[in-house]
């Protein structure tokens, strides 16, 4: 195995004027060149500023602990000038809203050719067509027209290309979705998604896939990551999951997901889970998943379950997986 | 008898961009109608003629058989009376300066004036313990709740003066999955305990077919099909519908790896 990046025992906390609030708690992953990974859980889990910390864009007020080596150089703390030997070039980010991550001012062939130029220092006219050429290859109908335009004239689901072709163009190693379909129609989603399948099938480059949306990871994914209140409570391979997840957690996020290939049930009901996550603010003692789980009990409450191999593959955290089914 | 009849609806803006274009249906007493299609399809345009924020160019919409566009003030306040809407973002839509008692009640204090202040507060407090809150939340600001929360605020201060017709624009798409059943099923309840009729705009084509009694398929302000929920999802007849169908991540992650790979490989055969 090859591994690209390792984290270990990363924890974000931020310090407010009354409290610490800590938003990714001792998290351990390790992605594997050529490996595509889904980060899935709901809004507060964590999962964004995971890697916003690896790419050190966390906010001023974040206190990193823990190591995040890719390649096997550290990336955690270390100065702008260490980062971005890798940001920008071998490892690219793509973000959930395309507008605000694109700059208004500029037209889309500058903020793309700039990348060649300060990169890769490649001439005004080389950048040029390298750039048209990224965006032929996410399938924008007029690439030249386009490399004139301003985003504001592009519709979102073509800002979001604009922003592919630019992750794709220096062939990093490993490409960062954020939440990159949230905004767009199915239609454009499914679009996405064949995209950076593609660019993963061409050039074996690593995806990780952050969403909260469990059926779209399938066509790009083969591992799945589920996060809780900053931590991870289950890994494993994708399919592993589906057919047989060990924690309450996914298992009710699996089931809470509509089925569209399904009739309605027979009570016409949604399986929900009870209650809210945990406010960030929340001192959580036991597991966090405890005050919405049917399984807790006492020790639930009180301890805080450490992530287990159960094989090679698929962890959890859970006291009480060999109940579950 | 139709609760709400819409008859060859059209809304041109600057003269020439359509964005609904001769939309005709009807919606029945106690059905959800699920209004589906992409961004720009007309969705929230034909939800802003039904409540009479966005001026129609061209058809008529009809109210239990009376014409909207010909009511007089009191007629008008009295059909306002009868439809209430909810939002995307359920924190924009709320006040940040009022309470959520002082929001939940303000429909009263407009549509039911005269009602004492008691009645009112038993009001708002029912409907605060329907929505599944705690009554000790009543006086707290809207940035206090979580989205799932304020979405129920949002239906608790729709749901007070009893509409008839609920407009729901995009009620689930900014919340989590795990909320988002929660607010599924309560609107399904409402359904059945409030003899309420729905309008259910949605881009999500899998919570359409969990919810609605019937879907209109909207695509550049044209109705594409229209049916009962499951003919349209079992044999789609337009090829738009079907399109937009095979567009859905299919549940099973075999048979969606399946999807996206001929997807991929039909992408690369164009090229060469």
């Amino acid at each position: 195995m090859n591994r690209l990046l390792e984290i270990n025992d990363l924890s974000v906390t931020f310090s407010m004027e009354q409290a610490e609030i800590q938003a990714v708690k001792d998290v351990s992953l390790t992605i594997e060149v050529g490996e595509t990974v889904a980060i899935v859980g709901e809004s507060g889990a964590g999962k964004s500023q995971l890697f916003h910390a690896v790419l050190g864009l966390q906010a001023k007020n974040a206190n990193l602990t823990g190591s995040a080596r890719f390649q096997g150089r550290e990336l955690l703390n270390v100065s702008n000038k260490v980062l971005n030997t890798v940001r920008g070039t071998a490892i690219n980010i793509i973000f959930q809203d395309p507008m605000t991550a694109l700059n208004p001012y500029l037209k889309i062939g500058k903020q793309l050719s700039e990348v060649l130029q300060v990169h890769e220092r490649l001439n005004q006219q080389e950048a040029r067509k390298r750039s048209i050429n990224a965006l032929a290859e996410v399938k924008i109908p007029k690439p030249e027209k386009c490399y004139n335009q301003y985003p504001h004239e592009l519709s979102g689901g073509m800002r979001q290309r604009v922003m592919i072709a630019m992750a794709l163009l220096t062939n990093p190693k490993l490409i960062i979705a954020d939440e990159p379909t949230t905004a767009l129609d199915v239609g454009v989603q499914t679009e996405i998604i064949t995209l950076l399948k593609k660019a993963h099938n061409q050039n074996n480059t690593s995806i990780v896939l952050i969403t909260h949306d469990v059926p779209l990871v399938a066509g790009l994914c083969d591992r799945l990551v589920v996060m809780y209140a900053g931590k991870i409570v289950e890994t494993g391979k994708l399919d592993e999951i589906h057919n047989h997840a060990l924690h309450p957690y996914t298992r009710a996020l699996i089931n809470a997901t509509p089925n569209y290939s399904l009739q309605i049930n027979s009570t016409g009901k949604l399986d929900t889970i009870a209650g809210n996550p945990p406010s960030p603010n929340e001192v959580i003692k036991g597991c966090a998943f405890a005050p919405r789980c049917e399984l807790a009990d006492k020790r639930c409450e009180n301890e805080s379950p450490e992530l287990e191999s159960i094989n090679k593959t698929q962890s959890v955290a859970c006291f009480h997986m060999s109940e579950s089914q | 008898m139709s609760l709400l009849e819409v008859k060859d609806l059209g809304v041109t803006f600057n003269g020439d961009v359509k964005a609904l274009d001769n939309v005709s249906f009807t919606l029945n007493k106690n059905e959800i109608l699920g209004v589906v299609g992409e961004s720009g399809s007309g969705k929230s345009t034909l939800a802003r003629c039904i409540i009479k924020l966005q001026n129609k160019s061209q058809g008529n919409i009809y109210w239990k058989e009376s014409d909207i566009h010909t009511f007089s003030k009191a007629e008008n306040k009295n059909y306002k009376k009868q439809l209430q809407m909810i939002f995307q973002d359920p924190l924009d839509a709320l006040n940040p300066r009022m309470t959520v008692a002082q929001i939940i009640a303000e429909p009263l204090r407009y549509l039911k004036a005269g009602l004492t202040k008691q009645a009112v507060a038993q009001l708002t407090h029912d409907m605060f313990l329907a929505m599944g809150l705690s009554l000790e939340q009543l006086n707290r600001y809207p940035h206090e709740f979580s989205g799932g929360q304020c979405q129920r605020i949002g239906i608790a201060r729709a749901m007070i003066i009893e509409p008839e017709l609920l407009i729901c624009d995009e009620p689930v798409s900014a919340l989590d999955v795990s909320i988002q059943a929660q607010i599924i099923n309560l609107l399904k309840d409402l359904k059945t305990e409030s003899n309420l009729s729905m309008i259910f705009i949605s881009h999500d084509l899998s919570i359409v077919r969990h919810i609605c009694d019937r879907v209109l398929v909207l695509y550049k302000g044209k109705i594409q099909e229209i049916g009962e929920t499951e003919t349209i999802y079992q044999s789609p007849k337009s090829d738009y519908t079907k399109q937009l169908l095979a567009s859905i991540p299919l549940h099973d992650p075999e048979e969606e790896r399946q999807r996206i790979n001929a997807l991929v490989a039909s992408s690369n055969s164009q090229e060469h």
